[in-house]
């Protein structure tokens, strides 16, 4: 079991100097290789000092900290740090240092040859979005807040290290920036598929970052860790229900693909059929609304009874116009979105042709919510039984 | 007009003591400044993060300063003889406080993040001192040394009394001739040269502040 955990954490406890409660206690957590795990809790609740303990910034009072099994303790701590990425919310840059030499910082203690410094230094600003040619030898009070936080995690990543721990890193940030950085580190863990704990109070940046949650309380006591999908769908205390907030399910549809309904047939005729048809296959079903689709079945136009009732069989501007089509990749969250805007209450799937592949209606959404906190209960249910 | 003309004839006359007098005073405080420097980053990085040796070292460099010239000057007539060195310690006592002060200040301004991160990547508290926290905390450290130049550039001239060298020679010959022919254009030049070195050490200083600092730090 301890291979898979890159990081491993064995009833850790942390108790300040001076003081009697913990701000850690009995922590146990693995963190498995690429994953990242987010840590999530209110304020003060130990998220920091759990983090701090993993590169030895800080000593715990007990218990043990692996990495690839080996023990954090028995290790340089400074030879420690230059493997581990660490990135904090006020980032650090040094002020007197250019953007390449900050950069270079742990390539330069591990004593690499000036060429190869370089070469580094340039490929990391160009991963973090930023022209070596522009910024190489600017220095950090010339920058963004943005882009100063582009180059603290460059920094981090300075000799490529397996493993990165990251403090609120992009808390300092206005949210419209903060939600790009957020998308493009997730693009570059794709590739680089380090190992990550990062650090937030905001469930909503957990829930975006997370491969798995650990919702923290008082003394960083765990009081769920699992996918961000299962801890929406199923809470498994008061706690965890009032951290999470409001909006919980409506949340948990990001994490589900259209392709993953089954969605069952919906009235349609071509544009070449009649009207009458068309009621017809209104009447057959059960639903208000019918769709019009063109010969290569692309869906055009939505139909009530009494349109088609008055059409005259061109259908060209009669009923109302399907504006929005949503592929399979899309999720449950996009289709919530156009339902609510749409006339019909409903939403159209197509394929990469444009042709109607299913109508997404609330009820698949109401059935798909029901269907993950079933499955999320069982799940619970069943680690209860085996333990 | 008959005054500045005297004083220039003054100054052409005795030239050569003129100058040696400059020379001889640049050179006790080059030899204090250099001293205390040394002395006083040294015991500020030592003190900067223990609160009651940093609180006592700055009121006894604090106290140093109040005690009066004159004494201080004659209290090391004992211990080290007349000439320079008395005047030297004393100077040095002097010259303490504010390069001290201000490397402790310096360390202190230095971002508590930008230590973290140092120390989150792995630098070594020796690193992290000689990389970050001096570099950081040098403009700071520099406006102290400029204060202590210009401090012991004047109290220097004091050095003549214990037997020292300097353009405080100047001062006091005219002073004990007072009212006779050329005294008052010797106290002159004493005076002026003395703040004319001032003035010259302190643009080379402040110079060498601009040529050490980072230009990520000038504003
Ligand atoms: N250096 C310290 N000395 C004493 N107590 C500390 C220290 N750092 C943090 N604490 C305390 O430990 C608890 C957890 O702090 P922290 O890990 O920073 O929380 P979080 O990051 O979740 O906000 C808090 O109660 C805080 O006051
Ligand atoms: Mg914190």
């Amino acid at each position: 079991m301890s291979s898979e955990a890159k990081i491993r954490l064995d009833r850790v406890e942390k108790k300040y100097h001076g003081t009697s409660v913990p701000a850690v206690e009995e922590l146990s957590l693995d963190v498995h290789e690429g994953e990242i795990l987010v840590l999530v809790g209110p304020s003060g609740c130990g998220k920091s000092t759990t983090l701090r303990l993993i590169n030895r910034m800080i000593e715990p009072t007990g218990g043990k900290i692996y990495l690839d099994d080996e023990d954090v303790t028995t290790v340089d701590p400074d030879k420690l740090r230059r493997r581990i990425g660490y990135v904090i919310q006020q980032i650090g840059l040094f002020p007197h240092q250019t953007i390449a030499q900050n950069i270079a910082t742990v390539p330069r203690m591990l004593k690499w040859d000036k060429a190869r410094i370089a070469a580094r230094a340039d490929e990391l600003l160009h991963l973090a979005g930023l022209d070596p040619e522009i910024y190489r030898d600017r220095y950090p009070k010339e920058l963004s807040g943005g882009q100063a936080q582009r180059v603290g995690v460059a920094r981090a990543l300075g000799a490529d290290p397996e493993i990165m721990l990251m403090d609120e890193p992009f808390g300092a940030i206005d949210p419209i920036t903060r939600e790009r950085l957020q998308n493009e580190f997730l693009r570059l863990q794709a590739e680089l598929k380090k190992t990550i704990v990062f650090v937030t109070h905001d469930i909503d940046e957990a829930i975006k970052m997370g491969d798995r949650i650990a919702i923290l309380g008082e003394r960083s006591v765990i009081r769920q860790l699992d996918t961000p999908e299962r801890i929406l769908a199923f809470p498994v205390d008061q706690f965890v229900d009032d951290f999470i907030g409001a909006g919980s399910t409506i949340k948990g549809l990001n994490f589900e693909q259209l392709s993953g309904l089954r969605l069952g047939g919906y009235p349609t005729i071509r544009s070449d059929q009649s009207p009458q048809a068309g009621l017809e296959a209104l009447n057959e079903s059960n639903k208000t609304w019918l769709l019009v689709v063109d010969e290569q079945n692309r869906p055009m136009r939505w139909m009530r009874e009494g349109d088609l009732q008055q059409s005259t069989g061109s259908y060209q501007d009669e009923g109302s116009e399907v504006r929005i089509r949503l592929n399979a990749e899309d999720t449950l969250f996009d289709s919530l979105e156009q339902m609510l805007q749409s006339e019909s209450g409903s939403c159209c799937v197509v394929d990469r042709h444009g042709a109607l592949t299913g109508v997404v209606e609330m009820a698949h959404l109401r059935r798909a919510i029901r269907r993950a906190q079933v499955e999320a209960r069982r799940h619970y249910e069943d680690l209860e039984d085996n333990a | 007009m008959d005054g500045f003309s005297s004083w220039f004839a003054y100054v052409g006359d005795h030239w050569s003591d003129v100058l040696t007098g400059t020379l001889e005073h640049a050179r006790i405080v080059a030899i204090v400044v250099v001293t205390a420097t040394v002395f006083s980053v040294i015991l500020g990085i030592l003190v900067e993060r223990h609160p009651a040796a940093r609180a006592a070292s700055l009121s006894i460099a604090g106290i140093f300063l109040t005690i009066p010239s004159l004494a201080m000057f004659a209290l090391f007539i004992p211990l080290v003889g007349i000439g320079n060195p008395p005047a030297e310690i004393a100077l040095f006592l002097y010259a303490i406080l504010p390069i001290l002060r201000n490397t402790v200040t310096g360390l202190d301004s230095v971002s508590p993040a930008v230590v973290e991160s140092a120390k989150g990547m792995g630098m070594g508290n020796t690193q992290q001192l000689l990389q970050i926290r001096l570099p950081l905390a040098w403009p700071i450290i520099m406006a102290g040394i400029r204060i202590s130049t210009l401090i012991t550039v004047g109290i220097a001239a004091i050095a003549v009394l214990v037997g020292g060298d300097g353009l405080g020679g100047f001062i006091q010959g005219g002073l004990t001739r007072l009212g006779l022919p050329n005294s008052y254009e010797s106290v002159w030049v004493g005076t002026i040269f003395t703040v004319a070195l001032g003035l010259v050490l302190d643009i080379l200083l402040s110079l060498a502040q601009r040529l050490t600092t980072s230009r990520g730090l000038r504003i």
